[in-house]
């Protein structure tokens, strides 16, 4: 059935495919396919306001918007005008056999006015629903908990504020409310609130909505290799989901800021059931045993890139200073050795890190994980994004962070099995990528020349292009 | 540190051939308990070395918690086994899941390298010489 999908404004690249995420979800595989989107006349696919069509009954429909981040409402649409007369032209032409169930008077229901890039005073929003008396409501109002809450809905030029392409025309739609995001959520989880942060802790929203890309949902497990605080892991484990991290500091993964205040006290603060493992391990030099495969349904990750957090991988001082031959950790200092460890270039980290997915990852399981771009001159962002045989990309939802970069939240499918022979191919990498780190370091440098601080130290946010959709 | 991290681990210091089943050394544990989930652990067996699960429940010290051959998947998911205390499940999942090495030692069969478990967490970490 099609529904009107009214979203929040934000995150736009995201909001699509966390609805389709959570069809394929709730609906089963390959329900992702059948969803299909349009939009209302004269609207920029950047507007709030889309029409989707999704698989199953309504209370998919309900379940998909209850469990969303971004979705303001998903209704059944009864009417849409330009005009207040056209909108009640088409709400009186909608069948009333779809209508009649839902305005019975056992029921009880509320009408809810609202405005998109525009305010109506709340006299106009009683003009507004006294206008509704050609709609038969027979139930009871009750504004704190309706059975029904039926919503107008207005909007006209909402361009002109937010740097949005203006509307054409003004549109009204009339709808019946099938669910909503539950945006509580946000309060609850935020980073200021929780004990245990670091300075890369990824925001709760984010967290949430990377959670549902990799279809976190109780009975499977999730794994995060640079899991850090554990703030990806806190989102899977919301929703249900067992979880497995690991980092290579020690500092972060164990010791945290004391005895109460750690990876683990941060499941614990919000009720949680912990990790089923936190282990200090480096993604290069993953310590799974021999044999072990498909042991994960999603890999949920912010690999390390950059200046300020950048990656750290085994083999140090070795690495760095290009020792072909032996070389040793005096035995009187082996005990308390702190490993030095050598930069991490972001292509072999995105290798690494793909190899461990089409090892450790279920068939048909998820690979979601950042990954940095740099914008053109003209604003825009044309990346190759990094491929591998046992997997296809899904969907890629970019976040413009400043002038010059945006991240982008990749989200990938097992879509082919992990054999010996991709085992070989990643094996030879593994190891040119060990003999040349010197060169690696120099060529894969995508992520300093990203993520290095802008040169007065502040985000270059004035050179802003006026577009703004993609920075909400 | 579960039981299940430790049959997923092994060694992979310069030298060793398999590096595993890592020999567990635990000088503190306790169990913590884990809501039981039946299709979880059905989607978990097949992929758990039987012989080093045994070999680790040995370890700390809890010979009699799982028989040395894996009872059968029907036995294992018998209708209602999950609500019956002592049945193969119930063992299994506390064995996997409930039971936590605090501090200890994973040590590699083939280099005697000794990864360290402290507060719970085993540190994999290798040092620059053991890559
Ligand atoms: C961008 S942060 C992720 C932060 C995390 N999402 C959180 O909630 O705190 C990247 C993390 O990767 C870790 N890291 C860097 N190099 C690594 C490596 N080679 N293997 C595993 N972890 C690594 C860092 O210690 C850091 O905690």
């Amino acid at each position: 059935m099609w529904y009107l999908c009214v979203f929040y404004h934000r995150l736009l690249d995201y909001r699509r495919p966390e609805v389709e995420s959570l069809a394929e979800l709730f609906a089963g595989p390959g329900a992702r396919e059948s969803v299909e989107w349009r939009m209302p006349e004269n609207h920029h696919v950047d507007s709030p306001f889309h029409l989707v069509r999704l698989p199953g009954d309504e209370r998919l429909a309900a379940q998909v918007a209850n469990r969303s981040l971004l979705v303001k409402g998903v209704y059944e649409l009864w009417g849409y005008g330009t005009t207040y007369e056209e909108l009640e032209k088409s709400v009186r032409e909608y069948p009333d056999e779809r209508k009649l169930p839902f305005l019975v008077p056992e029921s009880s229901f509320k009408i809810v006015i609202d405005s998109f890039g525009k305010v109506i005073s709340s006299q106009e929003q009683n003009e507004i629903i006294q206008s509704l008396t050609y709609i038969p409501f027979k139930g009871r109002v009750n504004l704190k908990k309706p059975d029904h809450r039926f919503f107008v809905m207005e909007t006209d030029d909402y361009g002109s504020n937010n740097g949005l392409p203006p509307v054409v025309k003004r549109s009204i739609f009339f709808g019946r409310e099938v669910g909503a995001a539950d945006r509580h959520l946000l309060p609850t989880y935020q980073l200021k609130s929780r004990k245990y942060i670091g300075p890369t802790a990824m925001d709760a929203e984010m967290a949430f909505l990377m959670a549902n890309q990799g279809l976190a949902s109780p009975g499977k497990l999730v794994y995060d290799p640079f899991v850090g605080t554990g703030s990806i892991l806190v989102a899977a484990a919301h929703f249900g989901a067992m979880t497995m991290g690991a980092d290579i500091d020690i500092r972060v993964v164990r010791d945290g800021r004391g005895p109460n205040c750690n990876v683990w006290s941060n499941f614990e603060q919000y009720k949680l059931p912990e990790p089923l493992c936190l282990l200090r391990a480096d993604n290069n030099l993953p310590p799974w045993r021999p044999g072990l495969k498909e042991m994960f349904d999603a890999i949920i990750c912010d690999p390390p890139y950059g200046v300020r957090a950048g990656g750290r991988k085994s083999g140090g001082r070795k690495l760095i200073k290009g020792v072909k031959g032996p070389y040793t950790v005096p035995d009187e200092k082996r005990d308390n050795h702190i490993p030095s460890t050598a930069p991490y270039s972001l292509a072999e980290c995105v290798h690494d890190l793909l190899h461990l997915a089409a090892r450790m990852v279920v068939m048909g399981g998820r690979l979601v994980f950042f990954y940095p771009v740099l914008r053109g001159e003209d604003g825009t962002a044309n990346p190759q994004f990094p491929e591998h045989p046992c997997f296809k990309l899904i969907t890629s939802s970019e976040q413009i962070l400043s002038f010059r970069y945006s991240r982008v939240l990749l989200t990938m499918v097992k879509v082919a099995p992990y054999t010996e022979e991709i085992e070989k191919l990643a094996a030879e990498r593994h190891r040119e990528f060990r003999e040349n780190h010197q060169k690696w370091m120099e060529e894969g440098n995508l992520h300093s020349a990203v993520f290095e601080p802008a040169q007065d130290g502040k985000p270059d946010r004035d050179s802003k292009p006026k577009y703004r959709g993609k920075y909400v | 540190m579960r039981l299940l991290t430790h049959n997923m681990l092994a060694s992979n210091v310069r030298g060793a051939t398999t590096g595993y089943p890592l020999t567990l050394e635990a000088t503190n544990w306790c169990t913590k308990e884990v809501e039981l989930n039946s299709d979880f652990i059905r989607g978990l067996l097949p992929k758990i070395d039987w012989r080093a699960l045994v070999a680790a429940t040995r370890a700390i010290g809890l010979p009699e918690l799982l028989p040395e051959e894996q009872p059968p998947e029907e036995e294992i998911f018998a209708e209602g086994a999950a609500d019956v205390e002592g049945s193969a499940i119930r063992r299994i999942h506390h064995a996997l899941l409930e039971v936590h090495v605090q501090e200890g030692s994973l040590v590699c069969p083939d280099t005697s390298r000794c990864f360290p478990i402290n507060k719970g967490i085993p540190n994999m970490m290798l040092h620059e010489d053991e890559v």
